[in-house]
């Protein structure tokens, strides 16, 4: 559906997209993943036609985007960072202007997209009068409004309330099944609760690329077990675990009253009721004992951070 | 195949109308529009009566005699915010990722900078009525003052819409609207500077010198193609500088 290679953009000095090449299939929901800055919404803007590529090729659909770019933009709903929308304008005129330049015909299309994104209460309200959850609502009733085949959407959730994150990514997901959407965001458990595939972009390259839960499973070859225990001081307390098969280093943890460790140890290796086990013998009382889950967050960290060290 | 070549046109017409009809609705929905109006028909009407009385004659001739420079204040003041605001508020990224050409957004916005203008002279045509209460006024200088009158503001809203492609900042984009449409209208009163070769080249550069023969009640063809030129060239400019930044 679409597919870019080799796609760079330059402002000025500054390197913002740097060659970066993927391609998306139809009925994918795709996150793009990044840090502030990272290139996301430039890349967005390059496959919507906002802006031009420096070098590199875009193709969506069966369009190259700067031989049909207009051919290109009509499959395509956007919604651009923070939803820039007419503020003199209301709801109800904002809507229906841009159904009549997409060539929507049917009036109810709006009402549908309006109850749809929860905006129905809000038809006649400028725009500007709006809280900024709701102007979101109104950019993504303007992004869907045409029934695009592809949905591409800049950081969709920011600046949405808990309960409204929740409908729009049931929303996501529900477009999803049917359309190609691809989402941007700094935000890792959104990606974790909507997409199935994630690209990661950092200094505007890509860092990975690979289905959410390839991602997760892929990523490292050791875990970790964070411990808080009372009743002893570190140095005895790392003793005492270094001498437990399997693991490889303690590192000390800061709290405030109770001893903290985080205990690195082989991935297949379970030390848990042997770090349990050892503890209580010695008479010390476990707190805390905590596996961290090797979560996104955790493959985003070490992919960025690995980036920057070079 | 008439109705093919009307089908045509309209949907040819159809996204610069939409463009224009939204842009006429942030004109009358904002204080900005009455402002400029209230401006023009006070500074017009002062000239226009202030002297009206001393010729003993029912022309309008000094209300059309200062319109090029009142229009070169007026005109870039209603078409600063065309892409200035756009571009400061971000809607232009939303704009320009709708499926339409930048010949079709200038386009639009031109034609409501027109229509925009159209309605600030209709009260002016109280001047004529009260010219004919008055007096027995040649109609023929009228007609062709307010024909001009609309290429003219077509001109200059070209220039103005420009400008305003040029930069976010408003008054930024007037200054430059104003000083382009003042060069304009006055080329050629500074024509003692200049070699008498080059004369007859700033007499045609000169919106004034243009503006004028429609005032006589003279419609040229040449007039009217100079300023649907300066309207084309206004236009293409805006396309290519907006093309480029992207």
């Amino acid at each position: 559906m679409i597919s870019v290679s080799d796609l760079s953009k330059n402002y000025g000095d500054v390197q913002a997209v740097n060659n970066i090449s993927f391609s998306i299939r139809k009925g994918e929901i795709t996150g793009l993943l990044g840090p502030n800055g990272a290139g996301k919404s430039t890349t967005l803007r390059m496959l919507t036609c906002y802006l031009k590529p420096t070098s590199g090729k875009v193709c969506v659909g069966d369009y190259l985007s700067d031989e049909n770019p207009n051919e290109v933009r009509s499959i395509i709903g956007y919604l651009p960072e923070s939803a820039p929308i007419y503020g003199d304008m209301i709801v109800y005129d904002y809507l229906n202007y841009v159904a009549k330049i997409r060539g929507v015909r049917d009036k109810k299309r709006i009402k549908e997209m309006a109850s749809l994104c929860g905006l129905t209460e809000m038809m006649h309200k400028n725009v500007s009068d709006l809280s900024k959850g709701f102007k979101q609502r109104v950019g993504l009733a303007h992004a869907m409004i045409a029934d695009p085949e592809i949905l591409i959407l800049d950081e969709p959730t920011s600046g949405l309330d808990p309960n409204q994150i929740i409908e729009i990514r049931k929303l996501i997901r529900e477009i999803g099944k049917e359309k190609t959407v691809i989402l941007s965001t700094h935000i890792l458990s959104e990606v974790e609760a909507t997409c199935d595939r994630v690209i990661i972009i950092d200094k505007g390259k890509i860092v990975a690329d690979n289905s959410t839960s390839e991602l997760k499973a892929s990523q490292g070859n050791e875990s970790r077990i964070s411990v808080k225990v009372a009743n002893t001081d570190f140095d005895t307390l790392k003793e005492e675990l270094r001498n437990i098969s399997g693991v490889i280093d303690v590192i000390k943890t800061e709290d405030d009253n109770l001893t903290g460790a985080t205990i690195i140890t082989a991935a297949d290796n379970e030390v848990r009721p042997d770090i349990f086990r050892r503890i209580s013998d010695k008479g010390w009382i476990l707190y805390e004992m905590l596996k961290e889950s090797r979560s996104l967050e955790n493959v985003f960290r070490e992919l960025t951070r690995g980036e920057s060290n070079e | 195949m008439s109705s093919q070549i009307i089908e045509s046109v309209n949907s040819k017409l159809k996204n610069p109308l939409t463009i224009m009809k939204k842009e006429l609705m942030s004109y009358y929905t904002t204080p900005i529009a009455y402002i400029v109006i209230s401006v023009f028909l006070v500074v017009t009407g002062w000239f226009f009566f202030s002297t009206f009385f001393l010729f003993n004659q029912a022309e309008l001739r000094e209300f059309f005699k200062l319109l090029p420079f009142v229009f070169s204040f007026v005109i870039p003041a209603v078409t600063m915010r065309l892409f200035s605001e756009e571009k400061n508020t971000g809607s232009f990224e939303i704009l320009m990722t709708l499926p339409l050409s930048l010949g079709d957004v200038v386009t639009g916005k031109l034609l409501a900078g027109i229509v925009f203008i159209i309605s600030m002279l209709l009260p002016t045509i109280a001047y004529v009525i009260s010219m004919i209460i008055v007096g027995s006024p040649d109609l023929g200088p009228v007609f062709g003052g307010y024909f001009g009158a609309i290429l003219l503001g077509g001109a200059y809203a070209s220039i103005g819409i420009f400008s305003s492609s040029l930069t976010r900042n408003q008054i930024i984009s007037f200054i430059i609207g104003l000083v382009l449409c003042l060069i304009l209208t006055l080329v050629d009163k500074f024509l003692f500077f200049l070699p008498s070769s080059a004369l007859g080249f700033a007499q045609y550069l000169s919106a004034d010198y243009h503006f004028k023969n429609f005032t006589r009640g003279i419609i040229d063809s040449r007039d009217i193609i100079y300023f649907l030129s300066v309207m084309a060239i206004g236009i293409i400019g805006t396309v290519q500088i907006l093309e480029e930044r992207r």
